[in-house]
């Protein structure tokens, strides 16, 4: 695992899922630039949903797990990796671009 | 294929627009961004990194045509070139030069929306962005025309600057920049009589697109959609321009004759030197106005009635200068 | 230039001269004259300049294509056989480098000599990053530092010249290399350790 030194937060959250996507092509949403930030969804063994946040905005860890709850609760997706590199998105601008990338896995 | 809504080059992301310029379905990526192929110089300066580090490469085909293309993400770090983004660059470049006869590619397509080196990684970026120096020039040595697309809203800067015109072709948009250094760098360094910076029409008629085509340092212009750049790249894929003596003593002669254009004194130049530089150029009537920031906007021309690049002013534009200002000036407002 | 019973053409620039448009196209004329004139005969680039000259009168001649212009120049002069060397022997800045010690064949530099991409004030300005943390990054930061031992480690610079400039001239005469090997360098010397592995990968991908 990647030393996150102090200038980055890293954060880790792992729900259990439903809905098992099996194997897809990886998929990425947006772009690391002020206020915004890329998803990529990618497919993992197992049943849960793990999200992995790199982020330059600090001390936001209670709307980060908001955030990702309200993800999983909406889409309870199993068997997924999803990994954030964030530069100090608003959490309406995350969700989504995380619905948004879910929106480009499912037909 | 007509399109009846434009999309514009200035407002896509870069993956964006390698998606809409390409044949649809021949893109494939290298190192994409399930790769992790990032900086490991920005979390020290606690800046997150992106999985593709700002750069998108792959090959493609166009019109048919194998291609390789990179794309700079403008919106990340300004697409500043860092060690893991050039060496992206010089990558594609060297197995473009390198490839068997059954992947050599057309043309290398270059995306290009950067401010140059990029500034957190220093040392490391400017070594790279001379790599991708050498290593396109290598590119055309090698036979492979290298063509340069410009229409970001950053802009081609810096060391960026350099290399686009180390390529045989240039598009630009008039939203498009090509310059050297930043109308911010300049106004800090000599004040805001030298370089206003928030004057949008000035740094439009010193570095933008119309200014650049109108002096010959960008070889085709349209307008900011991503058709009229497919199509303006597709038009130069048979392009290609000699690199040997007898051509670069051509162009010292255009740039020398260039120089002298422009009186060096200030005070002998009454009015804009924008304006003053292209009517000596042969363009009387040109007009230097800012084109509008990037937004929808109802489409004033479409690429079937965009008047061709000028190939007169290569030449003998003093006897054309009438017929070319005046095809100019119905351009010169957006 | 007289070296060892060989000619060798000099071109440059001296007190930390600012490389606008028309310096460019002297050090360019210099380049084609040599070319014209004396094929074959070695190039030797003195550097010494605070970088590209900041006047939007230069921006708008298109000062961008004057530096592209001098660097298609030297490197045309490799491939026609001349052997150009840099030389960084005061200081180099960004642009005034590019397209002129970093296309040559290799590039040395005398040991006291500073390379940087730009100074620290201005760089603040532009990346937000504090004065402080960039001189501190400065300090000990091989990829802010602008000392060339730094560069040496990255590959960017091939050599110092330490003791008899002579030897050190003879030497970078006989061994600079004619591909752009850098990269490479960076990662033997641990200074760049993922620029050439990246190239490679591309080299390999599916």
């Amino acid at each position: 695992m990647k030393q996150i030194p102090a200038g980055l937060e890293a954060l880790d959250y792992r729900f259990a899922g439903k809905t098992q996507l099996g194997a897809f092509a990886p998929v990425l949403v947006g772009v690391v630039g002020s206020g915004n930030l890329e998803v990529l969804l990618e497919p993992a063994a197992g049943h849960h949903c793990e999200i992995h946040i790199e982020t330059s905005a600090r001390g936001f860890g209670a709307i980060w797990q908001a955030v990702a709850s309200d993800f999983h609760r909406r889409h309870d997706l199993a068997g997924v990796r999803v990994s954030i590199n964030d530069m100090g998105a608003t959490p309406a601008v995350v969700s989504l671009r995380l619905d948004q990338a879910v929106s480009e896995l499912l037909p | 294929m007509s399109q009846n809504i434009r999309l514009s080059y200035a407002e896509c992301s870069a993956r964006e627009r390698v998606s809409h310029l390409l044949d649809p379905g021949s893109w494939h990526e290298w190192l994409p961004p399930s790769e992790r192929v990032s900086s490991p110089h920005l979390a020290q300066l606690g800046v997150p990194a992106a999985f593709d580090d700002g750069v998108v490469i792959g090959r493609a085909r166009l019109a048919g045509r194998p291609v390789f293309i990179a794309a700079q993400e403008g919106e990340f770090m300004g697409g500043g070139v860092g060690e893991v983004h050039g060496a992206k660059l010089v990558g594609l470049l060297k197995r473009a030069r390198l490839a068997p006869p059954t992947e050599r590619p057309d043309a290398v397509l270059l995306l290009a929306e950067s401010g140059g080196v990029r500034l957190h990684e220093a040392n490391a970026g400017l070594i790279a962005v001379s790599e991708v120096m050498r290593a396109l020039l290598d590119v055309r040595a090698a036979g492979i025309p290298v063509l340069v697309l410009i229409g970001g809203s950053n802009g081609c800067f810096g060391g960026m600057g350099i290399v686009a015109r180390c390529a045989d072709h240039i598009v630009m948009s008039d939203l498009g920049r090509l310059a050297m250094s930043g109308p911010e760098v300049i106004e800090a360094t000599y004040g805001v009589d030298e370089y206003d910076s928030r004057d949008r029409a000035l740094v439009w008629r010193t570095s933008g697109g119309k200014h650049r085509w109108l002096s010959g340092d960008c070889d085709t212009l349209v307008e900011d959609d991503v058709a009229a750049f497919r199509r303006a790249a597709i038009a130069a894929l048979d392009r290609p321009k000699p690199l040997d003596l007898p051509s670069l003593q051509a162009e010292h002669q255009l740039l020398s004759a260039r120089l002298k254009l422009l009186p060096e004194a200030k005070h002998e130049i009454e009015g804009d030197e924008a304006t003053l530089l292209w009517s000596r150029l042969g363009y009387a009537d040109a007009a230097g106005d800012a084109p509008p920031s990037p937004e929808p906007r109802s489409v004033r021309w479409t690429g079937e009635n965009w008047p061709r690049p000028c190939s007169a002013r290569r030449t003998a534009f003093k006897k054309t200068a009438t017929s070319c200002a005046a095809r100019c000036s119905s351009k010169a407002r957006p | 230039m007289q070296f060892k019973g060989q000619t060798l053409s000099v071109v440059g620039s001296t007190h930390h001269a600012p490389i606008g448009f028309r310096l460019a196209l002297i050090q360019a004329a210099a380049i084609l004259n040599t070319m014209a004139e004396h094929p074959g005969r070695p190039i030797l680039l003195l550097i010494d300049t605070q970088g590209q000259q900041l006047r939007r009168r230069d921006e708008l001649l298109g000062i961008n294509r004057a530096m592209a212009h001098l660097g298609l120049c030297i490197d045309l002069a490799r491939r026609r056989g001349h052997r150009v060397l840099g030389l960084v022997y005061d200081q180099a800045l960004s642009g005034g480098f590019i397209t002129s010690g970093l296309i040559a064949d290799a590039c040395d530099a005398l040991p006291e000599a500073e390379i940087r991409v730009m100074r620290i004030p201005a760089m603040a300005r532009v990346t937000k990053l504090s004065e402080d943390l960039l001189n501190e990054l400065s300090l000990s930061n091989p990829v802010f530092a602008p000392g060339v031992e730094n560069y040496v480690a990255m590959g960017g610079i091939r050599k110092l010249w330490q003791g008899e400039l002579a030897i050190a001239l003879s030497e970078a005469l006989a061994h600079a290399p004619v591909h752009d090997q850098r990269a490479q360098l960076g990662q033997e010397r641990g200074g760049r350790l993922l620029a050439a592995q990246v190239i490679q990968r591309v080299l390999d991908a599916a």
